[in-house]
């Protein structure tokens, strides 16, 4: 037995086999399953000799379309994983009362909760906004990619890492059961010795560089690549709100990475920031933690506002209403976000006036985000409403982001917080603003862009039978939540005494299983519609009558997006040009300038899962020789010249001449 | 035209007015529940105000809220692609009329509840004292408060009530009508403490003092609760509350005291270990000074008092001598110098089952009898 040599402890830090959790049915079910899920995945790719394009195409990608649908794949992926944690919640809730312990003991449920948000948040909602606004925002200002072609690919690759990092807690380890913000003096060393702790920081540190630097990328996207004629009052408003959440992830992110290190800092080399002991301040964390955490609840939103207002103009075949007043409604939302982060705790004992301040502050939010609203109204006031997927979406969202709206200003009075704050009350309201407008969005972007995307459309009815069961399963899960905070039900409760409260809690996880049916019926529309591409396909690139450049080239877009750079004369400027009878060129074309394939991306980000994992289990010398590692590829691929080269003329003649055939048959020419 | 398309004026209006009575008996659903609803119908003057806020609230949003809803419904009937009859208006996106009502309205509102916010979160500040029993009936001259210390332990509550020189864990009592003062700390992690049917929420913090007034008006047993995660036992971290009447708190005083064992410095140290399903334990008389020695971290004797740092602090620092201090301040929060387990403690690296793991029955998690035979997680040092 080596279980106690120092060589043991030098070699492998404080892993064990122990720490291999084998003994859990669980996890032994979940790992059996994602072995062999990934084997059949594995076997697939070979047998389908998809290694090499996937190297080639995908992984190693540069290009801004590839990496936004790499993006949404991890979200959809992730997605499934903070779904299930979801489902063993409800389900545990809605048989532990009484005598009932239900059969999942503390230890495992409060790893489960803390894993279900950190994962919604950051491995869900995250990668699905940065994929949508990175495969989009580009398309829709005319440009060829975005401004750092390389970054992008290694920003993805970092929040991968993060996601890989989380993921490996579940079979090697465990991971944190201090809530998805960590709150100390719990997450700290004294309290939380074991690994799991670590494994939320690592994953985080690691995912939140590569959103910070995604950020700085897309902001100078926005800001210096946009087509000629294109001034910022002639941006789509998409991009307007990725514009918005873009400056709100590079002045937030940092402050997470900043915390995060001072709490590493506390659990790895014993200073008392947040301890309890030498003058350390808990209080300090809860506030810097929401610093950052209140506007990344708007770094959610925004691009879902942003994908409504462009779904709700086109299937209305109307100009947006008030465009000018959007914009500055989502620059509003932008700056009030970072004066309102001390709602999160009301409780905590700030005096009448702070607390009065941050309550109206927050209360103000409202006003813009309620004259969206109504301009989103307006939009479709005298329309020609087209119920399509993506428009039920958006109709769904507007009715069940108000109720969210409603509960979350009811949140922000103080008085009114202190009897339902960190109730059921507060999780029915955050879901209802996540889901119902968060994942809303996304789905309706997902539904929207698709096409562009792939060159076919989703398929209607599965899409309607997914829309239908998410919707009511959403209301039928998150009614009784509110109902039940309203008696005064804490959440993270893994046992209630009180028997008298089990018929919500069963309503709940039924509405659970309707969302999963919804799930299920989203994976069965892909499915469908991949088997019925000929029959869904897109063959003019502007399938909704959409309004925005992105719809101007063809579906899926070439490499280089567009032949000609596009020149903007207004507002909706596809439209324009449309009712312009813009006649496409079709002659002239030269070798197009684009970025090179890299795999230093994928290389940082197999670096950086080894690093994270030294780190968490103190394996030092591997911690080094990765910290190392990554300088030195860092360092080398500065040296690496070759780094773009020309699409020749004749390819873009022969994609563009494939093109103008399509369209002579769609009869668009 | 189908005959739908003919009789497109009706529907929408319908539909709207079903949405809008739909809406409008959305607020009488919680009456179905019925006294369930602790939050909706409480006990206590603090918490009713709390509830009257919420309603009001509420109210003054509805009435942006319920015509949002309503002519969205409205909206997409009325202007949908079939309805042919619609007006079409593709070019229509500006009217300075409409964009100043729609900033307007829900700027009026929130002037509204912004004016109701500051009022009441100053009225109902958990540190300031009532200053009234109920509505029109003021606090009599010679009603004293009655003072709570409240500690949150892991994972159990225990109050001193200084005035009868009593305590107990999990279980509290208050008479009908006379205003409490709560102060609250905790003596491991951050927590909340929460009577729903008498008023709204606070943290209790280790190393600082929070404060709570509140007042029942009915006689009754409540629930009490920890709302803020705190670790494993947290989800039975309650305790019941007794509003009594009459001489109904003086029986339950003199029970306690009756029943009560001492709460000396160490029994409180035995008692401050980790466990869950504390049952309620009463306590006839406690240390000296106990509450304030666990509000400033040094309950362990030999600990530096948070005071005693604050007062070196403010008079300049002690310099290069507060090395001196350092061991004194350094608090032993995760019992590991007395063998227990720390509440977030991690089953593989400390190499046993977690706490949760075990069977709940076993005498492991009583207070006492515990240290001896458990098993020191050295490595977690490392």
């Amino acid at each position: 037995m080596f279980s106690d040599t120092d060589l043991q402890k030098l070699l492998f830090g404080r892993l064990t086999l122990a720490d291999i959790p084998y003994h859990e049915p669980i996890l032994q079910v979940t790992f059996a399953g994602v072995a062999v899920g990934g084997l059949a995945v594995l076997a697939a790719i070979t047998y389908f000799r998809f290694w090499g394009p996937l190297w080639r195409d995908w992984l190693t990608s540069v290009d801004h379309k590839k990496i936004g649908i790499m993006y949404v794949v991890l979200a959809l992926v992730m997605l499934l994983r903070g779904f299930a944690d979801a489902l063993l919640m409800r389900s545990q809730q809605a048989v532990a009362f009484g005598a009932n312990e239900g059969f999942l003991p503390p230890h495992h449920y409060d790893q489960i909760f803390t894993a279900h948000g950190v994962i919604m948040i950051f491995f869900v909602a995250m990668p699905f906004v940065t994929g949508l606004m990175n495969y989009v925002v580009p398309l829709q200002i005319g440009a060829r990619d975005v401004a750092f072609p390389f970054l992008n690919n290694f920003s993805f690759w970092m929040t991968v890492s993060g996601a890989v990092t989380i993921m490996i807690s579940l079979f090697v380890g465990e991971f944190s059961r201090a809530t998805w913000l960590g709150y100390p003096p719990l997450s700290g060393a004294d309290m939380s010795p074991g690994v799991g702790v670590d494994y939320w920081i690592w994953g985080l540190q690691i995912a939140g560089i590569g959103t910070t630097l995604s950020g700085i990328n897309l902001i100078a996207t926005i800001v210096k690549m946009r087509a000629p004629g294109m001034s910022m009052m002639k941006m789509p408003i998409f991009t307007w709100s990725s514009l918005c959440t873009n400056v709100l992830i590079v002045a937030a992110f940092p402050i997470l990475g900043a915390v995060l290190v001072l709490l590493t800092l506390d659990r790895y080399v014993g200073t008392h920031f947040f301890t309890n002991d030498l003058g350390g301040n808990p209080m300090m964390y809860f506030n810097l933690i929401w610093i950052w955490g209140h506007p990344e609840v708007y770094i959610l939103i925004l691009p879902a506002f942003g994908v409504f207002s462009e779904i709700i103009s086109t299937f209305s075949g109307k100009r947006l209403f008030g465009y000018t007043s959007m914009v500055y409604a989502l620059v509003v939302i932008t700056i009030l976000s970072y004066l309102v982060w001390l709602h999160h705790f009301f409780t905590m004992g700030s005096g009448a006036n702070v607390n009065s301040f941050f309550g109206i502050t927050t209360m103000i939010i409202s006003i813009p985000t309620g004259a969206k609203l109504f301009n989103w109204l307006f939009t479709m006031y005298r329309g020609r409403i087209r119920f399509e997927v993506p428009m039920l979406w958006a109709v769904s969202f507007m009715v069940t982001f108000t109720i969210g709206g409603m509960t979350g200003v009811l949140l922000a009075v103080p008085p009114a917080d202190f009897v339902l704050h960190n109730s059921l009350f507060l999780i029915a309201h955050f879901h209802n603003v996540i889901i119902g407008g968060v994942l809303f969005g996304m789905f309706a972007g997902v539904n929207y862009w698709w096409p562009k995307a792939f060159g076919f459309k989703l398929d209607q009815f599965w899409g309607k039978v997914s829309f239908w069961f998410w919707t009511v399963g959403f209301y039928v899960a998150f009614m009784p939540l509110y109902v039940l905070g309203l008696m005064g039900v804490t959440r993270r409760s893994q046992h209630f005494d009180d028997t008298s409260l089990q018929p919500w809690f069963i309503v709940a996880a039924l509405g659970a299983g309707l969302i999963a049916l919804g799930i299920g019926a989203m994976i069965m529309q892909i499915a469908v519609s991949i088997k019925n591409r000929e029959a869904l396909r897109d063959t003019t690139g502007d399938p909704w009558g959409g309004r925005t450049l992105e719809w101007s080239t063809s579906s899926p877009p070439p490499d280089y997006n567009f032949a000609y750079t596009p020149v903007v004369h207004q507002l909706d400027a596809w439209w324009q040009m449309k009712a312009r009878n813009f006649k496409r060129p079709v002659t002239g074309f030269q070798s197009i300038h684009m970025p090179k394939n890299t795999a230093t991306g994928v290389i940082l980000g197999v670096i950086s899962i080894a690093f994270s994992f030294a780190m968490i289990w103190y394996i030092w010398w591997l911690a080094a020789l990765t910290f190392a590692a990554t300088l030195v590829v860092s360092i080398v691929h500065t040296f690496n010249y070759n780094r773009d080269y020309y699409i020749p003329a004749e390819t873009v003649v022969r994609t563009e001449g494939q093109r103008t055939d399509a369209l002579a048959v769609a009869g668009r020419a | 035209m189908t005959p739908s398309a003919m009789q497109t004026p009706r529907p929408p209006a319908t539909a709207a007015r079903r949405a809008l009575r739909g809406l409008l008996l959305l607020p009488l659903l919680p009456l179905l529940a019925g006294c369930n609803l602790t939050v909706m119908f409480p006990s206590g003057d603090v918490a009713m105000q709390q509830r009257n806020l919420v309603l009001a609230s509420t109210g003054l949003m509805l009435l942006i809220i319920v015509p949002v809803i309503a002519l969205t419904l409205l909206f997409a009937w009325r202007y949908r692609a079939t309805n042919t009859e619609a007006r079409h208006d593709p070019d229509w996106d500006h009217s300075t009329g409409l964009e100043v009502v729609i900033w307007t309205a829900p700027l009026l509102i929130i002037i509204a509840l912004g004016a109701l916010t500051w009022i009441s979160t100053h009225t109902l500040d958990p540190f300031r004292p009532l200053s009234r029993l109920e509505p029109g009936k003021p606090i009599p001259a010679e009603t004293k408060p009655l003072e709570v210390q409240v500690v949150a332990l892991d994972w159990k509550w225990l109050f001193f009530y200084p005035e009868y020189g009593v305590a107990s864990v999990n279980e509290m009592a208050t008479p009908v009508n006379r205003p409490v003062t709560f102060r609250l700390t905790s003596a491991s992690v951050m927590n909340a403490f929460y009577i729903p049917a008498l008023a709204g929420m606070i943290y209790a913090m280790p190393g600082m003092e929070t404060k709570l007034h509140a007042v029942a008006n009915k006689p009754g047993e409540f629930e009490g609760l920890a709302s803020h995660y705190s670790g494993s036992g947290f989800s039975r971290m309650t305790f019941k509350v007794h509003s009594l009447e009459g001489d109904g708190f003086d029986k339950w005083i003199a029970k306690v005291k009756g029943e009560g064992k001492e709460l000396s410095r160490d029994a409180y140290l035995e008692l401050e270990r980790p466990s869950e399903r504390e049952p309620v334990t009463y306590y006839a008389s406690y240390g000296d000074g106990l509450f304030k020695s666990i509000l400033g971290m040094c309950a362990v004797p030999g600990k530096m008092c948070m005071h005693e740092m604050m007062s070196i602090d403010a008079k300049g620092g002690a310099g290069k001598d507060s090395r001196e201090n350092a061991e004194r301040l350094q608090y032993d929060n995760r019992h590991v110098e007395r063998g227990d387990e720390a509440p977030g403690a991690n089953g593989p690296a400390s190499q046993h089952a977690p706490r949760s793991d075990k069977p709940s029955d076993s005498q492991d998690h009583g207070p006492h009898g515990k240290g001896e035979n458990s098993v020191a997680p050295n490595q977690l040092n490392n």
